[in-house]
């Protein structure tokens, strides 16, 4: 046997626990690549989930994923603590190089899921640690009785400002756009909450502070007029990027470096699927990478058969 | 030396366990609610057992212990500081690879 493995999955957020426990259960020799101490992913970093079908009580993203990892090693899957750093294909296997060596599988799923995306701002790096978040659940508590910014139009730029809501004095909500992207029950939530002062149609151009950030500059694009509001800190979610460099043109991407696939998670080469937030797709959610993981290891499985 | 588990550090005896240590410290600043806290959570308890001796390792609840959150100014959690005489040498926030954590930790007792 040459090769370690016949699929190695990268990354065990919900599309890779999801594709391990799928192929464990296929009886495929599996292994899963995760570079953090605990596997999980953006989904472990969620405060509540209240909208994964079938969990009826909010549950804490971690603890989700934690149950999802049992149920996976239950049935085999192995969880190896390593970085993928670069792939390559040669005699019809696939090498994925990490920083203790390399492993060889027959196939491989690309689950390495996605960062946030930073703003791109003057002060965004300096203030790092220091005042900028990119995790209000993570950091959030720090911030008791104290006044700060969120900054973005979607999910969960909105879920983070209601959460930040039970420690801020205040939070101010700032988005470009004139309306959120976010889905309308947020909407609701946040213009009915007292401690949100929603700030539409504005872009954060400057973090400002010494030690750490006292103010943030804003401009409002329909007025031009700009203005300085006092906070100690500045939540940013304005996106996300594709945790997909280690790939480095093997697969086909779109101009962003999300991964194209078919609608079985074919990649544009053959015996390498994607699943997850990696992949090019309209909807990144838990719902949607544990579908992308169950499609990626049944056809996983299948081209293995045929080969 | 199996079984050396991380030490929770307060306001205290933060003083003796850490800044008065002979040896460099790392010290985890965490709280319950903090997820990525509990994804490295296996690192820093794995560092503390495969360092015992050379590294003292250390958790500090920033909830139970806000003064001295505030004192080293935490903004981020997890941070993790590593104390050397009583100085913050070497630092890292965020949840990150084991690898990054031990790169650090090398650096410090190398230094």
């Amino acid at each position: 046997m040459s090769t370690n493995y016949d699929v190695l999955i990268i990354g065990a957020g919900p599309a890779g626990l999801t594709a391990g426990l799928y192929a464990s259960r296929a009886r495929v020799r599996t292994c899963c690549l995760e570079r953090l101490p605990s596997p999980g992913g953006q989904a472990a970093l969620t405060g509540i989930v209240e909208n994964y079908p079938g969990i009826d009580e909010p549950v804490a993203g971690l603890e989700l994923c934690r149950r999802m990892e049992r149920q996976a090693r239950s049935f085999g899957l192995e969880i190896i603590s390593e970085e993928a750093r670069n792939v390559t294909i040669s005699d019809d296997e696939i090498v994925v190089h990490d920083a203790g060596g390399s492993i060889r599988s027959s196939a491989l799923i690309v689950a390495s899921g996605t960062r946030s995306a930073l703003l791109g701002i003057p002060g965004e790096m300096d203030f790092l640690g220091k005042g900028v978040s990119y995790c209000a659940t993570c950091d959030g508590p720090l911030f008791r009785d104290q006044e700060v910014a969120v900054v973005g139009g979607g999910d969960s730029a909105l879920d983070e400002a209601l959460f930040l809501t039970k420690f801020c004095k205040k939070v101010h909500l700032i988005h470009r756009r004139a309306e959120f992207r976010a889905v309308k029950v947020l909407v609701e939530r946040v213009t009915s909450n007292e401690r949100i002062e929603l700030i539409k149609h504005s872009e954060v151009k400057k973090i400002i502070g010494t030690a750490s950030v006292e103010a943030i500059e804003v401009k409002d694009a329909e007025s031009d007029e700009v203005r300085q509001i006092a906070v100690s800190g500045v939540f940013l979610y304005v996106g996300l990027s594709p945790n997909t460099e280690f790939l480095r043109g093997i697969v086909e991407t779109d101009d962003d470096g999300y991964i194209e696939t078919d609608e079985d998670m074919g990649t544009s080469v053959r015996g390498i699927f994607a699943a997850g937030d990696a992949r090019h797709k309209s909807l990144r959610q838990i719902a949607t990478a544990v579908g992308d993981g169950a499609l990626a290891a049944m056809s996983a499985a299948r081209y293995l058969e045929k080969r | 030396m199996a079984g050396t588990k991380p030490l929770e550090v307060t306001e205290s005896n933060f003083e003796s366990e850490v800044l008065k240590s002979t040896t460099p410290v790392l010290v985890d600043f965490w709280a319950e609610w903090c997820g990525p806290c509990r994804i490295i959570a296996p690192a820093v308890e794995e560092i503390a057992q495969q360092y015992a001796g050379r590294i003292k390792v250390c958790k500090v609840n920033v909830d139970d212990n806000q003064s001295l959150a505030s004192r080293y100014s935490i903004r981020s959690i997890p941070s993790l500081l590593i104390f050397k005489a009583g100085i913050v040498a070497n630092q890292v926030i965020g949840a990150v690879p084991k690898a990054e954590l031990v790169k650090r930790v090398d650096a410090v007792l190398k230094g």
